[in-house]
């Protein structure tokens, strides 16, 4: 077995959210290189892959699922992965992201795309993946393993998760570590 | 006043005759989660976060509105306990928009803090996403209805420590709102007296005062105690 294959494979991914998690994970700085001297980035907004892979040991997935996409995409992540992780209030809650819930999905698009003063008008809803009646939180999508709250959760609260994951020890955030917001 | 004498968790403790169960926990340094309980406002038993376990009860009994009785045997904390009052959290956090990141009351939560410290850290509810409004018609303060748990600290602390009764509440179970007088705007009030206890006993972002952004809403319900020892016992400190 290749040095390359010992490695824990972790993935990251952007649902409906406004990537402030992923902002944050590159927020543990210098941590990130003894970060990768353990695991392989597999995919996520931070490296090149198209596809989700195969085999993944650990993803954190940031963001609501508040489309079809968002949807057909974290089912193929739980399908794929060992060990989900809902990473951020929008994935544990629905947070920012599920505040249009209370507005039918039709009076918004016509507000946004129809209505608005954008650049990006109603052509493009030609295009863009269909919403879904309420963003929900993942783990009303698929099942989840380890929740990691915060808006976004500071770098020592992904670090905490993340070296207990690695070192295979069960994740026990403090409680001052898993308040929302 | 006499003495009675029950087991709180395996220990026997005292505690003075008409005292509830809450108050002998609190005297004994028993931590017991509460919402809608506050020093110096009447119990009212509604957020059930202080369900407690008493031996020959079918039915967990809130400790805030049970009065402590001789040889009573009290279970304050245990798996199925911790279990129910996680699940009411829950229910809580799915019946309105609590939604922390963008709260006046983020950092200084009450329904926050507690969420962490019980460790809910996911809602398995539906959330119901309620349409809910804000009035901020008062001069100074400002009411947000996707953020009140309907502890109904205001409309007591309004009714007996200030006397004015402007808050009341309309409507049943999910549909309950706190109101200002008869379902009038707040800023129209004629009873309000513009003190602001309400504001300061509010556990969450559902009472505020203007001009407050995201986590910059800071409660002090102290003052609650320090007034009412003036007034019933004669004594006025800070």
């Amino acid at each position: 077995m290749s040095e390359q294959q010992k490695k824990i494979r972790l993935a990251t991914v952007w649902l409906g959210g406004c990537s402030g998690c992923h902002m944050s994970f590159l927020d543990l700085d210098e941590r990130l290189i003894d970060l990768l001297e353990q695991v392989e980035l597999v995919y996520g907004p931070l490296v090149d892959a198209k596809e989700f892979p195969q085999d993944v040991d650990i993803c954190l997935v940031e963001g609501a699922v508040t489309n079809v996409e968002n949807l057909e995409l974290a089912r193929t992540i739980r399908n794929n992965s060992k060990q989900v992780i809902s990473f951020g209030d929008c994935a544990v809650t629905g947070n920012v992201t599920s505040m249009r819930n209370r507005i039918p999905v039709k009076d918004l698009l016509t507000a946004v795309y129809h209505e608005a003063q954008a650049p990006i008008g109603a052509e493009s809803l030609k295009v863009l993946p269909a919403l879904l009646k309420k963003a929900l939180p993942l783990h009303q999508a698929v099942k989840v393993d380890i929740y990691l709250p915060g808006c976004p959760p500071a770098p020592e609260r992904i670090a905490t998760v993340v070296t207990a994951l690695l070192n295979k020890q069960p994740v026990e955030l403090q409680p001052e570590m898993r308040t929302f917001g | 006043m006499p003495v009675i004498t029950l087991t709180i968790n395996d220990e026997l403790v005292s505690a003075r005759s008409g005292q509830s169960i809450l108050e002998a926990c609190r005297d004994h340094d028993i931590q017991l989660p509460t919402l809608c309980y506050l020093d110096g406002l009447s119990a009212r038993g509604g957020c059930r976060l202080c369900l407690v376990d008493v031996a020959g009860s079918p039915r967990l009994l809130p400790a805030c509105t049970t009065e402590a009785l001789e040889n009573m045997v009290v279970t304050t904390h245990n798996e199925k306990i911790d279990r129910y009052r996680r699940m009411i959290l829950e229910l809580t956090f799915a019946e309105r928009n609590h939604t922390c990141a963008v709260c006046v009351s983020n950092e200084n939560c009450e329904l926050q803090s507690l969420a962490a410290e019980l460790g809910m850290d996911h809602v398995r509810y539906d959330y119901l996403n309620p349409e809910l409004n804000l009035d901020t018609s008062h001069e100074r303060y400002g009411v947000d209805h996707n953020r009140c748990l309907l502890c109904l600290r205001c409309v007591r602390v309004c009714d007996e420590v200030e006397g004015a009764h402007t808050w009341d509440v309309m409507g049943r179970g999910v549909e309950s709102r706190v109101i200002t007088d008869l379902n009038r705007p707040w800023g129209d009030s004629e009873s309000c007296t513009d003190c602001g206890k309400c504001v300061e006993v509010c556990p969450t972002g559902a009472l505020f005062d203007k001009g407050s952004s995201v986590a910059e809403m800071k409660k002090e319900a102290s003052f609650l105690r320090r007034i009412l020892d003036g007034r019933e016992k004669r004594q006025w400190q800070r």
